[in-house]
């Protein structure tokens, strides 16, 4: 039982069995939608758990990361006749590049002042988004042309269900691979202790930028899902409020761990379309509901009922 | 089974849960006996656009609830099945599907923002469900999508308005003085399309940033430019109050045209006495008490008011307005239908004609999913730091 839980592969197949049940028991199109959300967000968030949970980096601006890949696929074929899917890939290719010249300079800076600095590397990216009225539409959005993939054209809601499935089991499984690779035990030395970890030999500078580049090109990836499958997107997409979400995305579910991520993205999507029926007091509740969670489950999801069970166990 | 101490705070979080998720939906049914005619709505109640979607929000709900205490549609009770997008364009898209497919509504009003409804369009066109817009953009009806309508007049009714105006007073050449910001490009584009059917053009063509602090450089080339009958300044914010300023200390005669953009009393405020004599068109709900006593418009906007005011405490705004006429239109395509069929609500929506709302008279047509044309404005002018009805130059 134990080896169950610690397994690798755990994670990957229980996401993999659910992902094949939802279709089976979603009764409408819109709880289609509202899973490959789940999926799309989880992919964005995983990016983070390499960053944050693995690593011990905090990046409050990774919304940016997500509009750039977004516009990326919007841009592209609207403004320069580019395959959409070329330039989902193109959109990953610049946010990995950006990630690495802005990293270079800010992963220098420890705590708060990453934090502060990260923070507003999203702003700028939004504000961009905002003014460049010519190229990106705007406050407004611009509309986003489908994505074609090897002929077959995707539209409608089970198909972007599966696409975005496929996406996040792929993106789950590299992260899996990073965490057990010398990669991953060099980003957990360097979050629990900087100092031993260079005493040990690792280049702590390079992993973290590496951690950093990757979580970049997750979020983009993840952008440019979301933006061919909404068929539009506006700047709010790279909002501040955003990156704070996929931060509690990762908080909530657990630090680190790749199922918990996927639940705390399910929990941040899913909530708000159960909450409506508060109204105004959505908002409340919702950050009533957080809290509770982590006064009771202080690690997060995963790791906190892991814990649990794994104590009770023979 | 004895709960182990371990899990009792978890069990304790799950039936927090749990217990949400049994009482909401509960928390929304009627109270209603009759199955009631489903109405959706998206707006941006909070977020950075709360501004024009909590007044939205608020008067769908108003309206809703007097069209129940009138007996309904129908002979049925209406639901309003509301959601709140947070100003963000995918939540917006997301409800859009629900109330779709999960409420099952039969009309739609709503889309605070530009970038919401279009969001959201192809969920109603795909599913052939009407929806009314509260957005301003012109591209959300043109070109006309069957099932999409909007309520809030776009900036091309606003430069028809002006050239109008200008047209009856024989002016025939103007300096233009846009903001760089998204409403000044998109109107100084609208008025540039529809200003050659008037007969006028603009000699000189001046812009400025949305955070500069004096246009005296571009006015003074306007000024110097031979010819020049009239100004035009299309803008939002405070760059018109600077450009106002500027234009009184350059001394210059001409007339100034502002935009409906800067139409609120925070405008007279900043530009203080340079905005005497300054003319712009502004909706019928700006200058509710000043409206002629046989205006059509006049009792619409005064019982709007009132209602709001009593209902919520807060003053009234156009973009409430926008939700009054969204709802109405929808409430009366509904009767005239004689139907709560989407499809045949749409023909009804359509067929409407004369509808005397609070942002202005509504005549849809085929080709015309606006309805308004540029009576739907009145031409103010600033006198003693005030609104004034300008009568019409002939």
């Amino acid at each position: 039982m134990k080896a169950i839980l610690r397994s690798r592969l755990t994670p990957l197949v229980a996401l993999a069995l659910i992902m094949a049940l939802v279709p089976m028991i979603a009764p409408t199109s819109f709880h289609l939608r509202v899973a490959a959300l789940v999926w799309i967000f989880s992919l964005a968030a995983l990016g983070l758990t390499i960053l944050m949970g693995y690593a011990g980096q905090v990046s409050l601006g990774h919304a940016g990361f997500l509009g750039i890949g977004a516009y990326a696929v919007a841009i592209g074929p609207a403004r320069l006749g580019l395959d959409p899917l070329l330039c989902l890939l193109l959109g990953a290719v610049l946010s990995g590049l950006i990630a690495w010249l802005v990293g270079r300079p800010i992963l220098k800076l420890k705590g708060y002042y990453l934090a502060i600095a990260t923070l507003g590397f999203g702003v700028i990216v939004a504000l961009i988004l905002h003014s460049e009225t010519e190229l990106t539409g705007g406050p407004d959005g611009m509309s986003v042309s489908r994505i074609t993939l090897f002929g077959w054209r995707v539209t409608g809601a089970l198909n972007w269900y599966w696409v975005s499935a496929g996406a996040l089991l792929i993106g789950a499984l590299i992260a899996l691979n990073i965490a057990a690779s010398p990669t991953g035990r060099a980003l957990r030395a360097l979050h629990d202790s900087e100092v031993a970890a260079a005493g040990a030999g690792i280049d702590v500078s390079a992993k973290k930028l590496a951690a950093f580049v990757v979580a970049a090109v997750y979020a983009a990836v993840a952008g440019g899902l979301l933006a061919a499958m909404n068929g539009l997107i506006t700047p709010e997409a790279a909002s501040f409020s955003h990156s704070v979400e996929l931060v509690a995305m990762v908080i909530i579910g657990g630090l680190g761990s790749v199922f918990g991520t996927v639940l705390g993205a399910a929990f941040l999507v899913v909530l708000p379309q159960t909450l409506t029926a508060f109204q105004e007091y959505e908002q409340a509740v919702l950050g009533l509901l957080i809290m509770v969670f982590m006064i009771f489950l202080p690690q997060g999801i995963v790791p906190s009922l892991r814990a649990m069970i794994e104590e009770r166990l023979p | 089974m004895d709960t182990p101490a371990r899990l009792r705070p978890m069990l304790r979080a799950a039936a927090i849960m749990l217990a949400t998720a049994v009482a909401g939906p509960a928390l929304t049914s009627p109270a209603f006996a009759a199955d009631p005619i489903k109405i959706g709505s998206v707006v941006s109640a909070t977020g950075p656009s709360a501004f024009l979607g909590d007044p939205e929000a608020k008067t769908l709900k108003l309206y809703v609830d007097e069209l129940n205490k009138k007996g309904g549609l129908l002979g049925r009770p209406v639901e309003l099945v509301l959601y709140d997008d947070g100003g963000d364009a995918n939540k917006a898209r997301t409800f859009a599907t629900r109330l779709v497919e999960d409420d099952k509504v039969v009309a739609m009003v709503g889309g605070t923002s530009t970038g919401a409804t279009m969001a959201m369009i192809p969920v109603f066109e795909e599913a052939g469900i009407p929806f009314v817009s509260l957005a301003g953009g012109i591209e959300i009806i043109e070109p006309v999508r069957a099932f999409v309508f909007k309520t809030p007049h776009t900036d091309k009714t606003a430069c028809q308005k002006i050239f109008e105006d200008m047209k009856a007073r024989g002016i025939t050449k103007i300096g233009m003085i846009s903001g760089t910001d998204g409403f000044g490009k998109s109107m100084r584009n609208q008025c540039l399309k529809v200003i050659g059917q008037y007969g006028i053009t603009v000699v000189a063509d001046e812009n400025y940033g949305a955070t500069d602090s004096d246009m005296t450089p571009q006015l003074n080339k306007i000024k110097n430019t031979a010819g020049v009958e009239a100004v035009l300044n299309p803008g939002f914010g405070q760059g018109p109050a600077i450009v106002t300023r500027n234009y009184a200390q350059l001394g210059i005669k001409l007339p100034l045209y502002q935009s409906h953009g800067v139409a609120s009393k925070s405008f007279i405020e900043l530009a203080g006495p340079a905005a005497e004599g300054v003319r712009l068109p502004a909706p019928a709900i700006l200058i509710g008490d000043k409206l002629a006593a046989n205006d059509p418009q006049k009792p619409v906007v005064a019982e709007y008011k009132t209602s709001y005011e009593k209902a919520t405490g807060q003053p009234v705004s156009t973009f409430g307005g926008y939700g009054y006429d969204g709802i109405q239109l929808v409430a009366r395509a509904i009767e005239s239908a004689k139907s709560a069929d989407p499809k045949k609500i749409r023909d009804a929506l359509e067929a409407t004609k004369g509808y005397v709302g609070v942002t202005g008279i509504y005549t849809f047509a085929p080709a015309d999913h606006l309805g308004l044309g540029t009576d739907s404005f009145r031409m103010l002018v600033i006198r003693n730091g005030d609104w004034a009805i300008e009568a019409p130059a002939r």
